[in-house]
């Protein structure tokens, strides 16, 4: 099963296997991992599952929608590198796939 | 024998973070979720769409799966129903009279559906939709070339009847006000809908009253009075949802259009909280008092109800906020618009399918409904929420980036 690594802002590590199918932001809510809040469910309608992806994975995740890059511009502290992460869907590829979380999704 | 317990009444959004949130706050003790759904806590929002297509299934819509609550000792009691509550003893009893002991209590009771007692209600295929044994129900019904009639042009029903046409339906949906949607927003929205509904070959009636359901054995026709009754093979009932406060108000408890909660989640009695659906509480931006049928208050009261268990001390003034998927619509919503003033529209409602209205009252935006437009709603929550001044005139202007309307207020 592939594996997804959280890094916190306050330098918390989480290693978690994540089902191939599922989302980033659903590995981190299935682990309790408060970083991310994930108040719509993954509907991209919220931004609190925003992260942060690893410069060594960026470009190996299929790009953002138009929709999600509006909702992105919107986000505190927007990143070239940020992506909501129910819009990542986790596969054997991604194996290894690091994000990390900001400080706060409000 | 008291062990320490924290037993939580009610196991769909509220409840299943609550659990969770004390967990994260600090609570090591037992924690006991009570549901009377056969189901751990699922997202409710999809049964109106993927999961009433049959895109998605029980364990796509479960929040958690069963396993990480097993990780974090989080106890469910599912398919249960509590009769009551002792406070005086400290015990939640069930319907098959056993009892629970707890030190202490949330309710998360949620809401059930408002239901017509008309004429014909109880024929086959007249049918609600608010969990996933609603959704199962309605279901079977559903072929292309059928004849849906949706009574309630709310949010609920507006979706169920975008996700029927989508599945090749004829939808009819029947309301009984004189536009959809109107206890919630602006006639230009209302006017919106409805034309996105109609082009995609929905049947909208406005000032229609049901009166009955004719049909032998199953529905055949939905009457309304001296009007021609519609045809229908399936009758999908959305006439909004009551709140369950009858476990709290027998309890003793306050209740007034829900279980009477301060800003920290606490009901009338300091050693029980309330969150979600269920609860009355004060909004400080709005100055009331309200009931919210949403997922963010659900969540969001749950996690301050958690904390004060915890014994901190966070207040619940979180800015309300709501979407609606329909057809290719992302519908966000921040705030409230009751007792709007004004309305600034900033696109074209009249034509294509991205725009977005500003409510104001005295010249404050206090509610934004987006469609397709989602830095309108990001943005319209900070203006609302830090209460900045904005510019009408550049709020019109689709050509003025609405990010910038930030950084003059």
């Amino acid at each position: 099963m592939p594996v997804v690594t959280y890094i916190s802002q306050d330098g918390a590590i989480n290693e978690i296997e994540v089902t191939s199918g599922s989302s980033v932001m659903q590995g981190a809510v299935d682990n309790m991992i408060d970083g991310i809040v994930a108040e719509c469910g993954g509907s991209c309608s919220c931004a609190t599952c925003h992260c942060f992806v690893d410069e060594a994975w960026v470009e190996k995740i299929p790009p953002a929608s138009e929709m999600e890059k509006d909702m992105l511009e919107c986000v505190l502290e927007p990143q070239e590198n940020s992506r909501l992460s129910c819009q990542i869907k986790v596969t054997d590829e991604l194996d290894g796939l690091v994000v990390r979380l900001p400080e706060s999704q409000f | 024998m008291t062990k320490s317990c924290c037993v939580i009444i009610g196991a769909s959004h509220a409840g299943g973070q609550l659990a969770v949130s004390l967990r994260q706050e600090g609570w090591d003790q037992k924690i006991l979720v009570i549901g009377d759904e056969p189901y751990l806590p699922y997202n409710r929002p999809p049964l109106s769409k993927t999961f009433l297509s049959g895109e998605k299934h029980v364990e796509d819509l479960l929040i958690r799966p069963e396993a990480q609550y097993e990780k974090v000792d989080i106890d469910f009691m599912l398919g249960q129903e509590v009769s009551r509550i002792d406070r005086t003893n400290n015990l939640v009893i069930l319907d098959n009279d056993t009892d629970i002991s707890y030190s202490s209590l949330a309710l998360t009771t949620g809401a059930r559906v408002r239901k017509l007692d008309l004429p014909g209600a109880d024929l086959k295929g007249v049918l609600y939709l608010r969990d996933i044994s609603d959704a199962e129900q309605i279901q079977p019904y559903i072929a292309p070339g059928k004849k849906a009639v949706i009574v309630g042009g709310g949010y609920i029903g507006l979706e169920t009847a975008a996700m029927l046409r989508k599945l090749g339906l004829e939808v009819t949906v029947l309301e009984t006000a004189d536009r959809v949607l109107n206890r919630v927003t602006a006639p230009e929205m209302s006017a919106f809908y409805t034309r996105i509904h109609e082009e995609e070959g929905v049947r909208i009636v406005t000032g229609a009253g049901v009166t009955g359901f004719a049909g032998y054995n199953r529905v055949r026709e939905v009457l309304c009075g001296d009007s021609d009754p519609f045809p229908a093979d399936l009758v999908i009932i959305g006439v909004g949802v009551i709140p369950n406060t009858e476990l709290a108000e027998e309890a003793g408890l306050d209740v007034d259009n829900g279980i009477c909660v301060d800003g920290q989640c606490r009901t009338s009695d300091p050693d029980i909280v309330a969150a979600g659906d269920c609860t009355n509480h004060y909004n400080a931006f709005y100055q009331c008092r309200l009931r919210l049928e949403s997922v963010q208050n659900a969540m969001d009261q749950a996690r301050v109800a958690a904390a004060t268990l915890c014994g901190k001390s966070n207040a619940y003034n979180a800015l309300p906020w709501f979407w609606s998927d329909q057809y290719d619509l992302k519908l966000q919503i921040a705030g409230l618009s009751n007792g709007y003033d004004e309305v600034v529209l900033r696109g074209d409602p009249g034509a294509g399918r991205k725009f977005s209205a500003f409510y104001f009252k005295n010249d404050q935006v206090i509610a934004v409904d987006a469609v397709n437009s989602p830095q309108e709603f990001m943005v319209g929550k900070q203006i609302i929420s830090k209460s900045l001044a904005v510019d009408k005139v550049m709020l019109e202007d689709t050509s003025v980036p609405i990010k910038s309307l930030l950084t003059n207020a």
